[in-house]
């Protein structure tokens, strides 16, 4: 193979099949990414409209109740690996290459691979559905002893598992060594813009809590099926040892599904506010702070475990913490708004809705993080509306904010601006109208994971499930004007937006399949 | 791309390799699976999956070889791998984070509070009355019965002596290839092997005197739980590390590798000096205290 040959290839054009299943090109890639993570989102959402349908009214109409438990586990599943971490992947391969002026993304065919288990690991989870046993009903934290009873699912389970930590560990892996490596000269790091930035931090979250998480389920592999006794005190050990472990990669695991969020939202404010971000640097410096405290607050999840007091004191203070540089960060987005010349497309729109309804989440966590009035709110339905609070209109939000933000720039064409607008006003309230009354229904001491409940809750949930029936076909307006855009529509300006800045803005709108092969030089 | 001079980045080809490696450890994990949920046929689909995982790896590997000895690499990709292999070996290091947090959290924690320690009195006389905190042990049931421990003078002590050995030796290949000189660089290495393999030797002996004279097994409670997935993972790395080493030794012999470039025999370098730390701290944490 002469270097000769080796450069043919940016003329090839192969077909179809070849194209996708071969790519080495991160903007390829990066599509696959965030086509897979739409389809799992409507797999993910499916569950969830099962779900809403058992609790539409009290008692059981629709399903068996160990359905009802499979359905909660394989829709957080889903909706954590298979939508919201591929999703940000998918940008991460698209943007970071032409944010940070690089060619392409580090490791190219490592890239692939990254992408092409996860359909299979996927297709692993989901056959569990058919099998003997049922999927698994133990929530997706995967306690042990009651995941123990799982059925024939529990080894394609944890493998599936297994999988999707290696896809994240390679895809992470890259995303580093790409940022460190593939920065265009001049480009210093402090010059890096904030999407970088999260990704790069969410990166070394990743490769140092996948990891974990691996080692916690093959403990549960063994402990079924090779007599080690991890998680059962008749043999020294400790089931509540698997929470610490789980945690652990828990915790950090969160913040993997909101730091890009955030790069996202610090993108698409100052765009259409038309100022630079307010404070830069302590953007940078708060996503690291949360990143190390990521790693001390695991067991705020397990203050009613029976841990000793001075247990519960660290992890109650190191837990508040975390609201000074998440609240540094809202105080900046605020900033960057503040007198700014603001217009409210679309992207601005699911930006500023993340602003507000994020850090309303991020209230109810505060309180969750008090551990007296944790005692209450303990595997309640206010768990389930802060979580939900900081994942749907957080990270949901954002990444369709970032959807409407990048399309025209990946595909050349402006999006429907009134479907657009419909869409997030239908999502908004719906979203509201699902999640808001679980505050309520859970304070007044509701379970979560139950497929019925007492005649008191009816009210609210029925609210509830009428919410999420609109959020879920809300959705499919977003699913069309996606594939409407990739289709046609108004021909995109290179700078697409008027204040936007960055280099991915000064490339043609679509980009050629390869870009920056020559680095720009950074002023 | 036009301008596609010496020093721009290779993009590498479109490659089957990552897929056909999916396709394998699909096959392999669900044959595991059908094995372990008793289906006949999860044996032979396991071994498959295993080969074809094998084969497949060897082949992608081959490629990157291949073009790394045409001369397609230049100091960038060097660097991308570089990186990539850094933050690999920090990924096992945290694995391996999660089975020492096993360890200790079995032995500071768990144990003392079956046995009725701090707060926990209640629970040792209502639920596992008369067991005494103590480490080693199989917990309150005696689970796999009467056990002796490991101790670690033996084969523990000499094992640690292997390994550490086989850093050095590695250390003087790796200057033999810096400076040049082929034949510290190719007896260092061969030195390497063996040592690792030798290790391997002594690691199958301990576990079959365990398992035929001491009675200390993977179903020995949460000693040999901690005792076996530790050991175990950390010998899987070594056999992993080994193989990679040998392949550095056929690369070596065919005239792979320059004083300036020679980024493969680094990344198995920095592979095994990170499985010999992790060795000392089994020897110390899971042996010796």
């Amino acid at each position: 193979m002469s270097t000769a040959t080796v450069d043919d290839h940016h003329d090839e054009h192969p077909g179809f099949f070849k194209r996708w299943i071969t790519t080495t090109n991160h903007k390829d890639i990066g599509t696959l990414y965030l086509l897979f993570s739409l389809l799992m989102f409507f797999v993910g959402g499916a569950m969830a409209m099962v779900i809403r349908a058992e609790l539409y009214i009290p008692g059981l109409q629709w399903v068996e109740p160990g359905f009802f438990n499979s359905m909660t586990t394989m829709h957080a599943l889903i909706m954590i690996f298979g939508a919201v971490m591929p999703a940000f992947t998918g940008l991460a391969n698209w943007l970071i290459p032409m944010m940070v002026g690089g060619c392409d993304m580090a490791l190219p065919r490592l890239n692939n691979w990254s992408f092409w288990i996860l359909p299979f690991a996927f297709t692993m989870l989901l056959s569990t559905l058919f099998m003997p046993g049922g999927a698994p009903a133990g929530g997706w934290t995967m306690y042990p002893p009651l995941v123990l009873q799982t059925g024939n699912a529990f080894p394609f389970v944890i493998f599936s598992i297994h999988l999707m930590g290696i896809s994240s560990i390679m895809g992470s892996i890259n995303v580093v060594a790409t940022i460190l490596n593939m920065r265009a000269p001049g480009m210093t790091l402090l010059k890096m813009p904030l999407f970088v930035w999260t990704w790069l931090i969410t990166a070394y979250l990743l490769i140092a809590t996948m990891p974990v998480l691996a080692g916690a389920v093959t403990m549960l592999l063994t402990d079924k099926y090779f007599a080690t006794s991890f998680f059962s005190a008749a043999g020294g050990g400790d089931p509540v040892m698997f929470q610490h472990i789980f945690w652990f990669f828990g915790h950090p695991e969160v913040y993997i599904l909101i730091l890009p969020a955030f790069g996202i939202v610090s993108h698409i404010i100052p765009t259409f506010a038309r100022k630079p971000l307010f404070g830069y640097s302590s953007m940078v410096y708060a996503t690291a702070s949360i990143a190390f405290l990521s790693f001390i607050v695991w067991a705020h999840h397990m203050f009613t475990v029976g841990m000793p007091l001075v247990g519960e004191l660290f992890f109650m203070f190191s837990t508040m913490l975390i609201a000074v540089p998440t609240g540094v960060k809202v105080f900046n987005w605020i900033a960057t708004m503040w007198r700014g010349s603001m217009t409210f497309e679309t992207p601005m729109l699911f930006a500023v809705g993340f602003v507000i309804m994020f850090t309303l989440g991020g209230f109810s966590g505060l309180m969750l993080a008090i551990a007296p009035a944790d005692f209450q709110y303990h595997d309640t339905y206010f768990v389930v509306a802060h979580f939900h609070y900081v994942l749907v209109p957080g990270a949901v939000f954002a990444i369709m904010a970032a959807g409407y933000f990048w399309l025209p720039k990946w595909t050349g064409h402006m999006y429907n601006e009134t479907l657009g607008k419909w869409h997030f006003w239908l999502s908004t309230i719906f979203v509201n109208l699902t999640f808001f009354p679980m505050h309520f229904v859970g304070l007044a001491g509701m379970p979560r994971r139950i497929p019925d409940y007492s005649l008191q809750f009816t009210e609210f949930n029925t609210m509830a499930s009428i919410g999420s029936f609109g959020f879920g076909l809300s959705q499919l307006l977003f699913a069309f004007i996606v594939f409407q855009t990739i289709r046609g529509g108004k021909k995109a300006t290179d700078q697409v937006w008027e204040g936007a800045e960055g280099l991915e803005w000064t490339l043609p709108s679509p980009p050629p399949a390869h870009t920056f092969d020559v680095p720009p030089v950074i002023k | 791309m036009s301008s596609h001079g010496e020093n721009s980045y290779y993009i590498p080809h479109g490659s089957y390799w990552p897929i056909f490696m999916s396709v394998s450890l699909t096959t392999l994990l669900v044959g595991f699976s059908l094995l372990l949920n008793e289906v006949p046929v999860g044996q032979i689909m396991m071994f498959v999956g295993l080969a074809m995982t094998l084969f497949f790896m060897f082949q992608w590997f081959r490629t990157v070889v291949l073009e790394s000895e045409h001369g397609t690499y230049n100091e960038q990709v060097d660097l991308s791998f570089r990186w990539g292999m850094f933050w690999f070996i920090f990924s096992e290091v945290m694995f391996f984070a999660a089975f020492f947090g096993a360890l200790y959290y079995a032995r500071i924690l768990s144990v003392p509070w079956i046995g009725g320690a701090g707060s926990e009195l209640t629970t040792n006389t209502q639920l596992w009355a008369g067991f005494e905190s103590m480490w080693p042990t199989n917990g309150p049931a005696e689970l796999g019965g009467d056990y002796k421990i490991m101790g670690a003078w033996g084969l523990p002590a000499i094992n640690t002596a292997l390994l550490l050995t086989s850093g050095v030796t590695l250390t003087i290949a790796h200057h033999g290839l810096l400076e040049n000189h082929r034949k510290p660089l190719i007896w260092g290495l061969v030195a390497t092997i063996l040592l690792g393999v030798l290790f391997m030797a002594c690691q199958a002996l301990e576990y079959y005197e365990a398992y035929a004279h001491l009675n200390l097994k993977l179903s020995t409670g949460v000693y040999g739980s901690t005792f076996f997935m530790l050991t175990g993972f950390h010998g899987m790395h070594v056999t992993i590390g080994a193989i990679m080493l040998t392949v550095i030794l056929f690369r070596v012999l065919r005239g792979h590798f320059t004083p300036e470039q020679h980024f493969g025999f680094e990344a198995v370098a920095w592979y095994w000096h990170f499985v010999d730390v992790v060795w000392l701290g089994l020897f110390i944490f899971v042996y010796w205290l």
